[in-house]
């Protein structure tokens, strides 16, 4: 699985149309050497679902800064996981730090939060293929 | 004498005959020392005065400081009323509303869309029901609203004037603005619902029923603002804000309208962001630039409808999660710009947006900054206090050059058609290319450290999570509201929001009848604005932006 | 290699009986290469054969995509359950790739449908590789037809559009895109044309040039050769007219090429292509073993010490490949 090519799905769930955070995090993938497959605005969780089996996806990030985190979030959470789909599922925008720990305990991977660095985005997102892949 | 200094006796002259015309406000216009100030200082162009570089009035904030409008919603639409009616009781005459996200995408609250949105952001609206205890026991003729809303904008207005006719109010007689600025929908809020073409076919629309109907409406309110929220640069900002209002300026025209009519009902939404000086030339430029392509490119002879009026945001973006606390010296020195700048009204953001809604606290210390920099600084007593600086007027060049590049760009791409090249720039993504080119340039730069944002990459110590207070809105929210929907829906003649439908699909397909009366009427049955919207997008379609990353 | 082929095997069985997932995963084995993604297309090959194939190509910013999707609406509005190979260039330094073409499809495409983004890799090859065997899996799984949708630069990717049964090729007004269209030998292989964003000043001249070139017969006189002329169709992706035109146009021509049997020199040409590639990478990889081998350090000191030429260096390490097959 080394030199396995790491794809990740972009998307924004919802009616939320804030896409400055999520473009940006697009680059930042791509120049770590990742396939990002974007999804865009207002996507369902049935379609991003259906993405990342078409797509064979690593990982899926969604970008939140409608403070609909913890309704949109486990929402998709749940959705992989009845698609019966182990791919990790990481959240980035504005989330409060008290409800990282809620969103955790829903399934999600990991949060990035606002002013995260590059290195943070790529390592969090790496952190998150590695630890699906060793389970 | 020379033929200049003649001039330049005539422009003072001219300005001071002005100023002596206007009321001022009761203060001493003096120094925290005591030293008497001039209103303006310099010799060639004064306030006033075409292009407007230095303001657009000539006694500027000494008769009338800017309106202070903080922008407020949230909830159900009868926890709004109450606001409304508190801000009406303390001398307020203003009402601006911010809708949730579902009322700005034209979705009910009861679609599937709206989970976990409603009444978040804003007010959820649906239907008229919602409009009339949104306005309860308020004279609307007696008051100005503003309504921020974009997509859906013409069923918002349809509301509005369905619920001033409810209580004995005519359209002529209502005062307000509606944002209505589906241009910059495309190229950074993304907050559309059907193609270009078809949108602005809406806002025509709108034009010439406000034109007819409601002479003390502002139809449009051009916004660079969210243009700067989606990573752009300053110049861009100006440009792309000023090329849209152009663009609306020639659909009109085309539309039969008369541009000194339309011109002086137009306004703009400028953000002011943390490079001090770069905004100060930005808001001049501005100005005069705008005064010069109305006069010159698109005919205007009323200097009313040369005039740029601008409402400025301070820029949300630049606020941090890192030591929130920081965010409100960010602020204070971005309000200071907007006022330096000549705007006509200023919203100041509140310290703790980068983690969610403001709360109350946060929003009064919001409204105490602006306060500060109008009662305390002094800038109030001079118009243009930095016009004649060599830098700031190398700063307005160097914004206006840049800018005329952009413009010259989409001129290119329209063929001689700003509108076209708008369109063109908005189908082949030159727009949010060019955002999301500026957004990752700055974010490297930020990333590399060589530009330090304080608490974020410098100075990071001192961060307290736990000390948090944040708002937080409940689920009841949005129970309330579907009930709300469910009883509207279960009372209402479903024949007749049918047939009412029906017709808007009808007025939808034939581009020479005016959509407005059609809405108004479907309103008037309780027709939801997701239905409403429904029965536009089977004829106009639905946008979907292509991938600009 | 016996416990990879039993994976590669079941992952097949599973995909052919619609699992999604499953060939997702295929998918992925056939773009990484090696001796999986050989035996995946091995068994997607026994099968095959059967789907009408179409590329779609064009400059950038040409509407490929959003007629793509108005395409993909017309067929699955007739009941057609399609796939999509949406190939997009990697970053030449990073390796990386945005993959966006999704967007403008996914509404349009209907539930029976499948897309699939691939990046190029930074290597013509195993794009010259994974395309044929994605199409050739998506045709075993049951999908027609099977589109593949690549920006129209570098040869590659002309080429793997070209490789279709039938090749659209899209330009756009102005800016000479016909001309650089020709230029980048998009023209040659185009059975259908379409002139998209109509609406602007010059579709009527791009027309006119397109005319122009078929006349003059810059497309390799396929016309005299097979009684057969690509049609130019105005439309604008945008607006949405003009993709039920190209939707007719797709369907005469793979009738055309029923009727007069060349559906079978089609695809008899684009096996032998990928005959051709295959050996080409095996000769190539090869090639490289040897240049790092014993025998090839040999060759380079006689190359060094001016003893033998290159080409006489490379002749003779071509033979021993041949000779110890």
């Amino acid at each position: 699985m080394g030199d396995h090519q790491q794809r990740v799905i972009l998307a924004k769930l919802g009616l939320d149309g804030h896409d400055r955070g999520i473009k940006v995090v697009a680059r930042i993938l791509r120049d770590a050497g990742m396939e990002v497959i974007y999804l865009g605005l207002r996507q369902t969780t049935a379609s991003i679902v259906a993405a990342a089996e078409e797509e064979d996806a690593d990982a899926i990030g969604l970008s939140m800064h409608n403070a609909g985190h913890l309704t949109l979030g486990p929402k998709m959470a749940e959705a992989i996981t009845a698609a019966g789909l182990d791919i990790p599922l990481i959240i980035g925008g504005i989330v409060p730090d008290e409800d990282v720990e809620e969103l955790m305990n829903t399934g999600i991977a990991a949060v990035l939060g606002p002013g995260a660095s590059a290195e943070e985005v790529v390592a969090t997102v790496q952190d998150a293929i590695s630890a699906r892949d060793k389970a | 004498m020379g033929t200049e200094e003649n001039q330049e006796l005539n422009a003072r002259k001219a300005w001071e005959l002005e100023y002596q015309k206007a009321s001022l406000r009761d203060s001493n216009f003096e120094t925290m020392s005591g030293v008497p100030v001039e209103p303006v200082y310099g010799d060639d162009l004064f306030p006033g005065q075409y292009p407007y570089t230095r303001g657009i009035y000539p006694s500027m904030y000494r008769s009338r400081l800017w309106t202070m409008r903080m922008f407020a919603g949230f909830g159900t639409a009868e926890d709004t009323n109450l606001r409304f009616k508190e801000l009406l009781r303390n001398g307020g005459t203003g009402l601006s509303t911010a809708f949730d996200m579902p009322t700005l995408m034209g979705r009910d609250s009861d679609s599937e869309w709206s989970l976990g949105e409603v009444g978040r952001a804003g007010v959820a609206v649906d239907t008229l029901a919602d409009m009339e205890d949104l306005f309860a026991d308020i004279d609307l003729s007696q008051v100005s609203t503003s309504m921020t809303i974009n997509g859906p904008a013409a069923t918002l207005l349809a509301m509005y004037v369905a619920v001033a006719e409810q209580t004995g109010v005519e359209p002529h007689q209502l005062a307000g603005t509606i944002q209505n600025d589906i241009l910059k929908e495309y190229q950074a809020q993304k907050e559309y619902i059907y193609p270009p073409r078809p949108s602005m076919r809406i806002v025509t629309d709108m034009v010439k029923y406000t034109t007819a109907e409601m002479p003390k409406w502002h139809p449009i309110s051009i916004s660079g603002y969210h243009i700067r929220e989606a990573g752009s640069t300053a110049a861009q900002e100006l440009a792309f804000t000023l090329a849209n209002g152009f663009s609306y300026v020639e659909a009109a025209i085309a539309a039969g309208q008369n541009v000194n009519e339309f011109g002086k009902r137009l306004s703009f939404f400028f953000n002011s962001h943390s490079d001090f000086f770069e905004e100060i030339g930005k808001f001049r430029a501005a100005r005069r630039i705008w005064a010069r392509w109305m006069k010159e490119r698109y005919g205007a002879t009323d200097e009313k409808a040369m005039l740029c009026r601008f409402h400025t945001q301070t820029a949300g973006v630049s606020l941090t999660a890192q030591q929130p606390e920081i965010n409100i010296a960010r602020v204070g020195i971005q309000a200071l710009a907007a006022a330096l700048g000549g705007t006509q009204s200023l919203h100041t953001d509140s310290f703790d947006e980068a983690l969610a809604l403001p709360t109350e606290d946060a929003a009064r210390i919001a409204l105490r900054t602006q306060q500060i920099v109008a009662h305390e600084t002094g800038v109030v007593n001079v118009a243009d206090p930095l016009g004649g600086s060599p830098y700031v007027e190398w700063m307005t060049d160097e914004m206006e050059r840049q800018a005329e590049a952009i413009f010259a760009h989409l001129d290119d791409l329209g063929n001689g058609s700003i509108l076209e090249g708008t369109f063109n720039g908005i189908e082949n993504g030159y727009f949010v290319g060019e955002i999301a080119d500026a957004a990752y340039r700055f974010e490297r730069e930020v990333n590399s450290g060589r530009r330090i944002i304080v608490g974020v990459n410098e100075f990071t110590d001192g961060d307290n999570p736990e000390d948090r207070n944040l708002l937080r809105i409940g689920a009841e929210t949005e129970e309330y509201q579907l009930k709300r929907l469910n009883d509207v829906k279960t009372k209402r003649n479903q024949e007749h929001v049918n047939s009412a439908l029906s017709e808007i699909t009808a007025v939808a397909s034939d581009p020479t009848r005016n959509l407005m009366p059609a809405i108004i009427a479907a309103v008037k049955t309780y027709a939801t604005e997701e239905e409403i919207a429904n029965a536009m997008e089977v004829v106009f379609g639905t946008y979907v932006e292509k991938a600009i990353v | 290699m016996t416990s990879s082929s039993d994976a590669a095997t079941a992952l097949f069985k599973s995909a052919v009986k619609g699992e999604r997932r499953s060939l997702g995963k295929l998918l992925t084995a056939i773009e990484r290469g090696g001796d999986q993604a050989e035996i995946i297309a091995g068994l997607a090959h026994q099968v095959s054969g059967n789907t009408h194939v179409v590329g779609i190509t064009g400059a950038p910013g040409s509407g490929k995509s959003t007629l793509t999707g108005r395409l993909l609406k017309l067929f699955s509005e007739a009941g057609d359950k399609l796939a999509v190979l949406a190939v997009d260039p990697s970053s030449p330094l990073t390796g990386g790739a945005i993959l966006g073409d999704r967007i403008r499809m996914d509404d349009l495409a209907g539930e029976e449908s499948f897309i699939r983004s691939m990046a190029t890799r930074g290597h013509s090859g195993g794009l010259a590789l994974a395309v044929p065997a994605a199409i050739q899996l998506f045709d075993a799984v049951g999908y027609e037809p099977v589109i593949i949708e690549t920006v129209g630069v570098g040869q590659v990717e002309v080429d793997v559009a070209g490789a279709a049964d039938t090749t659209v090729v899209v330009v756009t007004p102005g800016m000479g895109d016909a001309v650089q269209a020709n230029k980048a030998g998009l023209l040659e292989v185009a059975d259908i044309f379409v002139v998209n964003k109509s609406d602007r000043p010059g579709a009527s001249d791009a027309r006119r040039d397109l005319e122009l070139m078929l006349d003059l017969g810059h497309v390799s006189g396929l016309e005299q050769m097979t009684g057969y002329r690509p049609p130019i169709i105005m439309a604008n992706s945008l607006e949405g007219t003009g993709a039920d035109e190209v939707l007719d146009a797709i369907k005469s021509h793979a009738e055309y090429l029923r009727n007069s049997g060349k559906i079978h020199i089609r695809q008899k040409d684009r096996l032998v292509m990928e005959i051709q590639n295959r050996i080409e990478l095996l000769i190539g990889s090869t090639a490289s073993h040897i240049l790092e081998s014993d025998l090839g350090a040999n060759s380079i000191t006689k190359v060094l010490d001016r003893k033998i030429s290159p080409a006489e260096a490379a002749k003779s390490i071509v033979g021993s490949i041949i000779a110890s097959e």
